[in-house]
């Protein structure tokens, strides 16, 4: 056990490599430079030349790389030229010499460190991230619980309905539920729910998290509920069916167990596993998952956080969230198979 | 053998004893004519890619950006309904004639009015007459909402179906390698997918658009290509692994030995002799992919992130439905949904009946 984890946590290595070189490749190289993409609109070729300095896109690539991996490595708070060149003031803050604002960037300059910020509003991203994933989470978490639930209990439910008009009402009824837009669901629940019947607030968001949950979360949780369970349904039903047309069922049925004991003992337990694999393919979307509820309920997420980024080639918010997101999905994914053994006895660590 | 005796040409003609047994896609399509709602949905889908055509080719909604109609006109099944975006539009001539201030002896460009006046006088103005009510209503520019469905329909098929081709294509050529070389290449290839699967999908295609839209030497592809190239680079890992793991399979078997035994090179043995054998996959796979892409290109186009503002698709479209469903115009919309979910259920069924059909495993 130990050792498989170790093992595994020594295979991240070239992985989460190989997402920093993906990633240092996308924005540094196929972005265009990033000193232009930061200058916008300037033109002026030494302000354009000291951004680069700035920016340290005018060492060679792998000092670029460098850089860059010492970032990831102090979370983000740490630029390399911060950590280096205590003297040299930042030059992209000091927009107002002599301000309150100033002399603490100094204050904090002198002490080494300046932590990678926004292009857009100059705002630290590890602050970014960290406040933005609670209200992601205090949709999500909930979204993720009641859909495998629900999707478990309708799932035995049509299962056990195999076969008949119900059963296939059900299935095709999911089929055509499936291909209408996720965009088209939001649309007209906001319209119906939120601005005709005004059970719910249209968009927005609050600083407590009960005021969250109770007001402002309800209709988007039940909009990523209601479309997640369609998907959810038929998945979960496939899972049922293999399991019920095993032969240990056929035995189970023969020596007399009652039909409900068979489904919510037999059946059930065996198909959690392949459920709770699903669960585990799903769960490192929770952090961005939510991001056109977040667009649209105006909810100040990651996901709108990343989307208003990428409309902005807000380049330093992006990459920190993609490499951390990948870190957390790796971490997230040796956690699912270690819980496997918990699950299954007959999960063997190789 | 058979092929040998044809080649003789001295033989008699082939007897019916000889008789070749049907393929697997014969075999398919003998059973996919047997499913009744694999065919409806073919049929759905055909008449879809059918439409998608006529519309590329300037045969059927030509005339899509013409301004055909007044603001927001009614759909004709609802001609009496009131329109009072329309109404607003058509009260402001009476508002200029309200008199302007006389600012002519400050206004320095008052002498030149005269002049402009008459220059403008000599340019032909054709004033279409607009409709009161469309077939299935006008947006906020009075275009006719049904023909803005069928380009929005060609924009958002060719993007799904072109990204799924180059997604099925860069997963099978790489499954291939990896599965059938293994050794050394197929870690690379391993490693490369483990990189790209570890990013949530989401990021990745949002990471993608981000650095596309932001590169100087890319912005001439800007638009279609684009989300084509953006979906396409980040939705090929599912169809790797399930090519990989088939050339893997398929590597050991004894008509591989065989084909190696009579000199038929790697390239030759992976794509001529396997490839066919799992060809079916492939299929499967592109029918399911396009339903993903189409999807996916709605919402990015909805996002501003997909196709630019002046041509049209059903995720630009639902754009503009959700700022006009709020004044009560809900046709944009429905127009977009319905016709999205129409060939997105066709496409999903006919994937569940290609699967079927080309499973010999089910019969």
């Amino acid at each position: 056990m130990g050792a498989y984890v170790l093992r595994r946590l020594w295979q991240m290595i070239p992985t989460l490599a190989g997402v920093m070189l993906l990633i240092f490749v996308l924005f540094n190289w196929v972005g265009g430079d990033p000193a232009l993409v930061l200058a916008g609109k300037i033109t002026n070729k030494d302000q354009i030349e000291n951004i680069r300095k700035q920016l340290g896109v005018d060492q060679p690539a792998y000092v670029q790389l460098g850089y860059f991996a010492f970032e990831v490595a102090t979370g983000f708070t740490c630029t390399w030229k911060s950590y280096t060149d205590k003297a040299e003031p930042p030059k992209l803050d000091a927009k107002t010499p002599g301000s309150a604002a100033d002399s603490a960037t100094k204050a904090k300059a002198n002490s080494g460190c300046q932590a990678v910020r926004s292009w857009a509003t100059n705002e630290e991203v590890p602050k970014i991230l960290t406040t933005r994933i609670t209200p992601t989470l205090t949709i999500m978490i909930p979204v993720l619980i009641l859909e495998t639930l629900l999707g478990v209990i309708l799932a035995i439910g049509v299962a056990y309905a195999r076969g008949t008009l119900t059963d296939r009402m059900i299935m095709m009824i999911c089929t055509v539920a499936m291909s209408v837009s996720f965009l088209v669901y939001i649309i007209v629940a906001q319209y119906i729910f939120g601005f005709q019947l005004g059970w719910f607030p249209v968009q927005g968001w609050s600083d407590s998290f009960w005021k969250n949950i109770t007001y402002y979360a309800p209709l988007p949780i039940a909009l990523a509920v209601f479309v997640g369970l369609a998907p959810a349904l038929r998945l979960y039903r496939s899972f049922f069916l293999d399991e019920i047309n095993n032969e240990y069922v056929r035995t189970a049925r023969a020596k007399g167990v009652p039909e409900k004991t068979v489904m919510m003992k037999h059946v059930l337990r065996n198909a959690m596993i392949p459920i709770l694999t699903n669960i585990g393919i799903a769960l490192p979307g929770i952090f961005v998952g939510s991001f056109l509820l977040e667009t649209f309920f105006s909810i100040p997420g990651l996901g709108r956080e990343i989307l208003v980024a990428v409309n902005r080639s807000d380049f330093p918010v992006i990459k920190a969230a993609t490499v951390y997101l990948a870190m957390v999905t790796m971490i997230i994914n040796l956690l699912v198979d270690v819980l496997y053994k918990a699950v299954d006895p007959r999960v063997t660590f190789k | 053998m058979s092929a040998a005796f044809m080649n003789t040409p001295s033989t008699a003609p082939a007897a019916p004893l000889h008789q070749p047994s049907p393929g697997l896609w014969m075999l398919a399509w003998r059973r996919l004519k047997h499913d009744k709602v694999g065919m409806v949905s073919l049929a759905v889908v055909i008449i879809f890619l059918l439409m998608m055509v006529g519309s590329y080719t300037g045969l059927i909604a030509k005339n899509w950006s013409k301004e055909a109609g007044v603001s927001y006109a009614n759909p004709s099944f609802m001609a009496g309904a009131e329109n009072l975006e329309a109404v607003r539009t058509k009260a402001d001539p009476n508002a200029i004639k309200i008199e302007p201030v006389d600012l002519s002896d400050i206004d320095p460009l008052a002498p030149r009015y005269k002049e402009w006046a008459e220059r403008t006088a000599k340019i032909k103005t054709t004033e279409t007459p607009r409709a009161e009510t469309l077939p299935f209503g006008g947006d906020k520019w009075g275009r006719d909402v049904l023909q803005k469905a069928i380009k929005g329909a060609e924009t958002s098929i060719f993007v799904g179906l072109f990204a799924a081709l180059f997604a099925v294509f860069i997963g099978t050529t790489l499954g291939a390698i990896s599965g059938y070389m293994g050794g050394k290449i197929g870690d690379l290839l391993e490693w490369f997918y483990n990189v790209f699967t570890s990013i949530p999908y989401i990021l990745l295609i949002l990471a993608f658009a981000a650095v596309f839209a932001s590169s100087p030497q890319l912005a001439a592809y800007k638009g279609v290509p684009m989300v084509v190239a953006i979906l396409a680079f980040t939705g090929w890992t599912g169809i790797y692994r399930l090519i990989r793991s088939e050339y893997i399979k398929h590597a050991s078997r004894e008509y591989v030995k065989a084909a190696q035994a009579i000199g038929a090179s790697n390239s030759r043995r992976m794509f001529v002799h396997i490839l066919p054998n799992v060809s079916h996959v492939c299929l499967v796979q592109l029918s399911q992919h396009v339903v993903q892409f189409i999807k996916a290109e709605v919402i990015l186009s909805y996002l501003g992130l997909g196709v630019p503002v002046d041509s049209v698709s059903w995720g630009t479209m639902l754009a503009e439905a959700q700022s006009e469903l709020v004044i009560g115009k809900w046709w944009q919309l429905a127009a977009a949904g319905i016709s999205m979910a129409i060939l997105v259920t066709a496409f999903s069924m006919l994937t569940d009946s290609l699967r079927d059909a080309l499973d010999p495993k089910i019969k």
